[in-house]
């Protein structure tokens, strides 16, 4: 029975190969076609290599001091002028986007790992064990994610690990919702019956058949996701509790910046400026690539 | 309707349980002793002990959590560290200002997007539908924390017409009112958009079923049509989402506070953040994440007496 299912079913992929294949491009030919999901592309590809090039982007150091050329304006050498301790505020800025995208990478990550794995829990596992997550999900929701770090770094003192922990804590329950619909959706399909009836434990049949059908839904919320991410780390830092000085952040450019901001106005419009940018950009491609690969997902977000 | 509200209001009650057992667990969940977290390192070991007698913190954990509920459930959230001064009355006393503050905030950003909403749904997929789609969706996605720092540099400093600090004079309403325009617009700018965005979804919609479709069939004008028949069942949504945003514009206000130098629930806790005033912190975060799920509470019961398909679904 099992061999002769698997031999009906094997031509099929192959069959399909070809239409699929080119149904990948014409999504990609989608993509391209729409003029803000290309604009979030192309902003969110900037953001990648303006991180990652920062020290070659750049001729200043992010934190050496030159007090000699506080509170310039512009000019040849300082692209975006500079601040109160005569840093170059563009090798600020580009340096704070290597924390922004440090702090998105892992904490994107991480709570898109932990809330597929406990919402696939709530999905598959026992009533009671849906319930508790539902409440345990409930429970972090109830605190809007600034309050929560601050009372955990009124105990911890500053630092960006806990920024990133509670980033990741905050964020499951968005994953793990999803993940536990797909699979209350996908545990009374038929071929999850089948693998079942074969003997398949838990641990089989949520790796090998419902992760990969509930991971895409996860992706896109993870794209956007990332402006949420950006901005709990960039407004932490904003208010002194995330980085620690001289490490530039976001955040900090604008905290430095309020205090300046009747000597100068550059250091306040140079770090608000790539913020917007980036989670414009991240919002755009998000919305993009959600309206082509899974429309349905509209309604949940 | 009593059934639905004694479930909803049941799980209300088990969430903010939930949320006291872990705000109350930090403390002893965090590495670290208390008392010298909250005190610091140069702290004797005599205060320490006094500190800690006072705090009860010598007592077993379950006494601790079972002590820290039955006075929080009597409004006794604690004493400040420093001054000795009730934490309830403290926090209390800020409160006001953000709850004023998350109002006017929510109330612009509902007169503005709900009507913008319905006039993308009437001009579907035109150019202007479009348009204030991008927009909408740009000021969900831009943090509020630049529109405010921008709007104090663009409207206080550069153009003077606002001003830079504080909440008005006291007993002055017309002062206060003009220190309440700034950061009113700009924690509510992304709620605009993610009204209208929501009103725009729920009128397409209930535009498509039968009864407007009658109604329209009887010749009725479309501006009547819209704002006198399908305006009521779209609306019903935003109820929903109105508590949620009043929710997140309390704890979203603490930028707004610290940037226009105003007081405030979130000003007080971040100050209290700097000492590591962790009594002070605990009875905030709290009672903004009560007054939070109080609000998604009502709006909740509020949304299920207008619309009986909302009862069902708990």
């Amino acid at each position: 029975m099992s061999a002769r299912a698997s031999d009906a079913a094997a031509p099929v992929p192959a069959a399909s190969a070809a239409p699929r294949r080119k149904r990948r491009f014409a999504r990609t030919r989608r993509l391209f076609g729409d003029p803000l999901g290309l604009s979030g592309l192309v902003l969110v590809l900037v953001f990648f290599a303006s991180a990652i090039f920062a020290p070659w982007l750049t001729p200043h150091s992010p934190s050496k001091i030159n007090v000699k050329h506080r509170f310039e304006g512009p000019s040849a050498t300082f692209l975006l002028g500079t601040d109160q301790l005569g840093r170059d505020t563009l090798t600020r800025v580009l340096y704070g986007g290597r924390v922004a995208l440090q702090v998105a990478a892992i904490a994107v990550s991480i709570g898109l790992l932990a809330g597929l794995v406990l919402g696939m829990l709530a999905g598959y596992g026992p009533r009671w064990m849906d319930n508790a997550l539902l409440l345990v999900f409930d429970t972090i929701n109830s605190f809007p994610a600034i309050m929560l770090a601050l009372a955990i770094i009124t105990l911890t003192g500053p630092s960006l690990h806990m920024v990133i922990a509670v980033i990741i804590i905050t964020s499951i329950p968005s994953y793990g919702r999803i993940a536990r619909t797909q699979t209350l959706a996908l545990r009374g399909t038929e071929f999850i019956l089948a693998e079942r009836a074969l003997g398949a434990g838990p641990v089989r049949v949520l790796g090998r058949h419902v992760m990969p059908n509930a991971i895409g839904p996860l992706l896109i919320l993870a794209a956007m996701n990332v402006p949420v991410v950006v901005t709990i780390e960039a407004g932490l830092s904003f208010l002194g509790l995330g980085v620690r000085p001289p490490t530039p952040s976001w955040g900090s450019i604008l905290a430095d910046g309020r205090q300046v901001i009747r000597e100068t106005p550059w250091p306040v419009i140079a770090g608000g400026l790539p913020l917007i940018l980036t989670t414009l950009g991240f919002t755009f491609l998000g919305e993009a690539l959600r309206d082509i690969f899974d429309p349905r997902l509209r309604r949940s977000t | 309707m009593l059934i639905y509200a004694l479930k909803r209001g049941g799980l209300a009650v088990v969430i903010v349980f939930f949320a006291m057992l872990v705000l109350f667990s930090l403390i002893h969940v965090i590495p670290g002793d208390p008392v010298s977290i909250a005190l610091g390192p140069r702290a004797t070991a005599e205060i320490q002990a006094k500190y800690a007698e006072r705090l009860g913190l010598n007592d077993p954990f379950i006494v601790q959590y079972g002590r820290f509920m039955w006075n929080a459930l009597h409004g006794d959230l604690g004493r400040d560290v420093f001054t000795d001064r009730s934490v309830t009355l403290t926090v209390l006393d800020q409160m006001r200002f953000t709850v004023i503050l998350a109002l006017t905030a929510l109330g612009w950003a509902a007169l503005v997007g709900i009507p913008l909403g319905c006039f993308s749904a009437v001009r579907r997929n035109t150019f202007l539908d479009k348009f204030t789609g991008v927009i909408s969706v740009g000021s969900i996605a831009v943090p509020s924390f630049v529109v405010s720092i921008w709007a104090l540099l663009f409207f206080s400093i550069m153009l003077g017409w606002f001003p830079v600090i504080g909440a008005g004079e006291r007993g002055n309403l017309a002062d206060q009112a003009w220190h309440l325009v700034l950061p009113a617009f700009a924690i509510g700018l992304g709620w605009v958009g993610y009204l209208a965005r929501l009103v725009r979804a729920s009128m397409l919609e209930v535009m498509g079923e039968n009864h407007i479709r009658a109604a329209r069939a009887f010749g009725l004008p479309p501006a009547m049509l819209v704002y006198r028949y399908a305006l009521k069942v779209a609306i019903l949504p935003t109820v929903t989402l109105l508590g949620v945003g009043m929710g997140n514009l309390l704890s979203g206000a603490v930028f707004a506070e610290i940037i226009f130098a105003r007081p405030g629930v979130g000003k007080l806790i971040v100050d209290m953040v700097v000492t590591r005033n962790f009594p002070v912190v605990q009875g905030a975060v709290l009672l903004t994440a009560v007054l939070y799920v109080l609000t998604v509470l009502i709006a909740d019961l509020v949304a299920a007496s207008l619309d009986p398909r909302v009862r069902k679904s708990l």
